[in-house]
């Protein structure tokens, strides 16, 4: 495990990346759970309702009514169902989604006050696992997070489902080119995959930020991050109206669950990504860590906001935006960047 | 708008406005043309706007369409047919009813149940008054058919029961004599209507 983080900070020890690990797991696990609170709230909001109301303040213990329920609730296999593949896809997609949480930078890093016994004195990394090649590690993972819907279709012996696995293969395909290619222009700039550099390179403000060198990256690479956490417009894996709930038709109670829990802590990668790459991060000086929350809390409003907004488009559009039109801008992109480097 | 033309159900022959769809691109040009121009139209724009707006408007201008049911009651129409109150005369209190027994005879199914007797001072009074509900089809005759205005249809709507057959004595619907000052006179179903008193006219006798 090799460090890239600035030269006087104390050694990353393995008590530290456990705990950080730790952190991270119950800290995102409840942000998420939250983020279906707010995406709630919001979309109810534009739509000139309450939303959730009679649940605690604000409706605010909704969200551990909707613990309780999901984890009582019983856990059926269907008969005819790959039993095994069914009962591992929404883990996969739970896990995927926090192993590649674990290249990002979530949180300060702190060390913990000396007067704690046990732990005192244990350096906590901002970054969990700091990789020089995190950018190609998130994305992978992300990717291979597609799996869970892909197996879970497949397996659940359900009309819907292999529509839904039919429909993730596709999405998978068309979105992840365009998802690397229109990264590789920043990443051509930085000269580097690992998120504290890109992080180093904006550290001069908001007049350094990759936005303003990389503007068409970052609305395809946004595009392609809607696609791959499955939101609104491009929400084909479990579109109600048309598939009643596409791969995840035949889950109940915590498998669900997973599969929840999964794209929301997706949602939250795919915003740390657009906002440390393309926003400037985090600043360790200044107000610091609030940037990058308040980074993260837009992108992540962002995606409510898309999804009360804008119809969601058929596969084939899907295939033709991405093929068609994304991936020649993005080539393009990335050959004009090249250019400009040269020159 | 005619009777002979609301009748006219011929559709192909009346006079309809059709939506401007534009061409559709045959070309290559065209086409390249067209996908530009979408690309770079801001209706995505314009739809992101006016969520935002609605979100604003509901959150600071208190523009919010939800009703928390329970709690808050949209205001319903006088003319809304719901469990019947009994009204009293607003001078002495007494009950309006004088027993004359047409809301059970015109009830249609037959769920108005009602007893009278005269009393000391040779008066009509109403000793038995119940009505059905588990029959009653909320028509609206009993209101209707009253002549003193003392059997209303009053606001409550709420009529989930633990039993098929619910009955409703007189002393449930009859307005409680605390609370007269409270009771709306009733503007409703079978009411006189706002201009009655212009429709008023000599009764020809000239028979």
């Amino acid at each position: 495990m090799e460090t890239t983080l600035v030269q006087n900070l104390p050694e990353v020890t393995a008590a530290g990346v456990i705990i950080k690990a730790i952190i991270i797991l119950a800290v995102i696990s409840a942000i998420a759970g939250f983020g279906t609170f707010i995406e709630r709230k919001v979309l109810a909001f534009m739509q000139r309702r309450l939303g959730p109301m009679h649940v605690g303040p604000y409706g605010l213990l909704q969200l551990a009514a909707d613990g309780i329920k999901l984890f009582t609730k019983e856990d059926i296999v269907p008969q005819n169902a790959n039993k095994l593949i069914f009962m591992i896809a929404p883990v996969i997609t739970a896990a995927t989604a926090f192993i590649a949480l674990a290249a990002v930078p979530v949180f300060p890093d702190f060390t913990i006050p000396t007067w704690i016994p046990l732990l005192g004195g244990v350096f906590v990394p901002s970054i969990a696992a700091d990789l020089n090649i995190g950018i190609l590690f998130v994305l992978g993972m992300m990717a291979a997070g597609l799996y869970g819907p892909l197996l879970a279709g497949m397996s659940q012996a359900n009309k819907w489902g292999i529509i839904g696995a039919a429909r993730t293969a596709i999405q998978f395909l068309s979105y992840e080119v365009v998802t690397g290619l229109s990264i590789l222009a920043p990443i051509m700039i930085v000269g580097s995959l690992s998120f504290v550099d890109f992080n180093d390179y904006q550290a001069g403000g908001i007049g350094s930020w990759l936005i303003w060198q990389q503007p068409v990256a970052f609305v395809l690479f946004l595009i392609a991050g809607f696609a791959e956490t499955n939101r609104t417009p491009f929400d084909l894996l479990e579109h109600e109206a048309e598939v009643v709930s596409g791969y995840a038709t035949e889950y109940s109670g915590m498998r669900w669950g997973m599969f929840f829990i999964g794209e929301y802590a997706n949602m939250i990668t795919v915003s740390i990504i657009a906002a440390v790459v393309f926003l400037g991060g985090y600043s360790v000086e200044g107000i610091g860590w609030i940037t990058i929350i308040l980074k993260v809390g837009f992108f992540f409003f962002l995606m409510l906001w898309v999804r009360a907004s804008w119809p969601h488009i058929r596969p084939d559009q899907l295939m033709w935006l991405c093929w068609k039109v994304l991936m020649p801008i993005a080539l393009i992109n990335i050959l004009i960047t090249a250019l400009v480097m040269m020159a | 708008m005619g009777l002979e033309q609301f009748k006219n159900r011929n559709v192909g022959t009346q006079n309809y406005t059709n939506l401007d769809v534009g061409v559709t691109p045959v070309t290559n040009k065209d086409k390249f043309t067209q996908v530009v121009k979408r690309t770079l139209k801001g209706e995505l724009f314009v739809g992101l706007w006016v969520t935002l707006r609605e979100m604003g408007k509901a959150l600071f201008l208190d523009n919010m369409h939800t009703v928390q049911y329970p709690f808050e009651k949209l205001p319903i129409s006088p003319r809304y047919r719901a469990i019947h109150d009994m009204l009293r005369l607003l001078e002495s209190g007494h009950y309006r009813c004088i027993g004359c027994g047409l809301c059970e005879k015109i009830c249609i199914s037959n769920c108005i149940t009602m007893d009278t007797r005269y009393d000391e001072n040779q008066r009509k009074e109403v000793t038995e008054y119940t009505i059905n509900f588990g029959r009653c089809i909320f028509c609206g005759y009993c209101a209707e058919v009253c002549p003193e205005l003392a059997i209303v249809h009053g606001p409550r709507y709420e009529t989930a029961s633990e039993q098929r057959a619910s009955f409703s004595l007189f002393e449930d619907m009859l307005t409680p004599i605390d609370k007269l000052n409270l009771q709306q006179e009733y503007d409703g179903f079978g009411a006189v209507s706002p201009n009655a008193d212009d429709n008023i006219k000599q009764t020809p006798l000239a028979y």
